[in-house]
């Protein structure tokens, strides 16, 4: 089985994220389950979600405590929440920021992936150039490095998952990060 | 067609495959977005149900009791202090035999206010004559609504369909939605056997002295005898059209266990995982899921309980000054077995995460007969 944590800040839609992403390795075949950190949402606050993955049906039902990657939607979380927290050695973190990797300073056996999640937002016209909503562009950065997700599949459960206004141009940012996201070494 | 969806979700597409005609609803967290879907299937003609907006949980059930004794299909949803609401009305329903199905989703009783899973809320309404389903995966839910209405309409006796907040409410995974024709043909439309009638004007439910009264509560319970036979042909017919097996209860690699784990809700998904991990282990472990808690299924839980070495019972609910509530249940079920030891395990109120290791350790201790009748799991002191 395969966990994975998104860390966001309440409004940037990670339990969105991890859904639609969730929805898209089932549509390639897999068992999936998928959940936000069960708690109460406020705009702002860091929030976190959550998905599982496997071969067979998932019966766990409980809380994710040591999963295998990481993304991170908002740099700021760096400083304020233990992104790394029970992380697998080994395991993706992915941070939407514009640093490269060891200026995050993080430490441990990781591999620590950095991608301009909100330029790539902001280009496509997602949320405001103050607040960009970076979610859609980072779970397509996210297919890139982990390497198992059908980027294609991702566009068509984000065009399935928005309404008709938002959808195409989410499934384009995916798309767009997608192509230029780096894989981890 | 296998969708990803959450519980929530899953219970707004039970409300419509099951064809419900009258709706009344008021939100309330974690059920919030089981109204908001139904009333935007409504809004949009996907669904052909009146759907009331209604000031209170008291009131939803009211209109649902005055619905379902017009004759058409009610449904609900709630959860927590909402059903605490309802709670005259549960009786009122159940005395006047409508059938109305509502899906309860746990959540912690207040005061402090909590949004997270126990099942105080729902085990509170044990004894107001409904039918209660435990459910513990998203496609079990809307199972369990399908076949709900079908043994509630055949007894004329309500049914809970209940699920964890948030371990099932907002979890979302693959749900086999069933096909609107299978589900027509497994549950035709609802035909009440008597009703409100404008034209044939009857009056239900009036004073009735102590010489009718204790009658009409025999006749209650007789029905209750019935349910066990309806829900296993129903299980059956089910199976037949669905494809798939569900029992009053559900064991898991039981029959040759040593130590027996009794769970319900999600609990019992995750004791899956544990009981696997533990045979790995070496250790010989099974569970038995209650599915239905009313009415209680002691024949089957004395046939899976017999000849064990130790029964866990975990119990994400507590009766104050009294016990766990499903280990009473079980220890009255196994009352002919004076020497197996049965043990009570206390786990998860609140929302508290029970993971697989914690199973893990309360089914070794059980091994050991090491409980302080009951043991709270994890409590910090």
């Amino acid at each position: 089985m395969i966990e994975i944590r998104f860390h966001g800040r309440g409004g940037q839609g990670a339990a969105m994220a991890s859904s639609i992403m969730a929805d898209a390795i089932f549509r390639m075949g897999k068992e999936v389950q998928s959940f936000p950190m069960f708690g109460v949402e406020r705009r702002g606050a860091p929030v976190a979600s959550f998905i599982r993955i496997d071969d067979k049906p998932i019966w766990v039902r409980c809380e994710v405590y040591e999963p295998d990657h990481v993304v991170v939607l908002d740099p700021t979380l760096i400083q304020a929440v233990d992104v790394t927290s029970g992380l697998s050695k080994g395991g993706i973190l992915l941070v939407n920021s514009d640093l490269p990797p060891e200026e995050l300073k993080i430490k441990g056996d990781y591999k620590i992936i950095t991608f301009d999640g909100n330029g790539v937002a902001v280009e496509f016209g997602l949320g405001s150039k103050a607040q960009p909503i970076a979610n859609t562009v980072m779970m397509g950065a996210f297919a890139k490095a982990f390497g198992e997700i059908d980027i294609d599949k991702l566009y068509e459960c984000i065009m399935d998952a928005f309404p008709s206004h938002l959808a195409k141009k989410n499934a384009d940012a995916a798309k767009r990060a997608y192509e230029l996201a780096p894989t981890p070494d | 067609m296998r969708k990803v969806i959450t519980g929530n979700h899953t219970v707004s597409y039970a409300a419509k495959i099951t064809r419900s005609e009258v709706v009344a609803a008021y939100p309330i967290t974690p059920q919030t977005q089981v109204v908001e879907k139904i009333s935007s299937f409504c809004a949009d003609g996907e669904m052909d149900a009146i759907f009331i907006k209604v000031e209170s949980e008291h009131s939803a059930c009211a209109a649902c009791i005055g619905a379902s004794a017009a004759g058409a299909r009610a449904f609900t949803a709630t959860s927590s202090q909402g059903l605490a609401l309802m709670h005259e009305m549960l009786h009122w329903a159940a005395n006047a035999r409508t059938p109305i199905v509502i899906a309860n989703i746990n959540r912690a009783m207040g005061p402090p206010w909590s949004i997270w899973t126990d099942q105080n809320d729902s085990l509170s309404q044990r004894d107001t004559g409904w039918i209660h389903y435990y459910c513990e995966g998203n496609q079990d839910v809307l199972d369990s609504i399908i076949q709900a209405f079908k043994v509630s309409e055949t007894v004329s006796v309500p049914s809970l369909v209940i699920l964890d907040a948030f371990f099932l409410s907002h979890t979302s995974e693959p749900v086999d939605l069933r096909d609107q024709k299978l589900v027509d043909k497994f549950l035709p439309k609802y035909e009440a056997k008597w009703k409100l009638d404008p034209k044939d004007p009857h009056t239900y439910g009036g004073l009735t002295g102590p010489d009718r009264y204790y009658e009409l509560r025999y006749n209650l319970q007789k029905d209750f005898l019935r349910v066990e036979k309806v829900m296993d042909k129903v299980h059956q017919e089910f199976k037949e059209l669905f494809g798939r097996e569900y029992g009053r209860v559900e064991p898991f690699m039981a029959d040759d266990a040593e130590i027996l784990l009794v769970v319900s809700g999600t609990i019992s998904s995750t004791a899956k995982q544990a009981v696997v991990d533990a045979r790995e282990a070496g250790l010989k472990l099974g569970s038995l899921k209650i599915r239905v808690f009313r009415p209680f299924p002691f024949d089957l839980v004395k046939k899976y309980l017999k000849g064990k070495k130790a029964i866990a019972v975990i119990d994400r609910n507590y009766s104050f000054g009294g016990e766990g509530i499903f280990y009473s249940e079980v220890k009255s079920a196994m009352y002919d077995e004076p020497h197996l030891p049965i043990y009570s395990y206390i786990a998860g109120l609140g929302g508290r995460d029970v993971a697989v290791k914690d199973i893990l350790a309360i089914a070794n201790l059980a091994k050991e007969g090491k409980c302080d009748h009951p043991t709270w799991w994890g409590v910090k002191l």
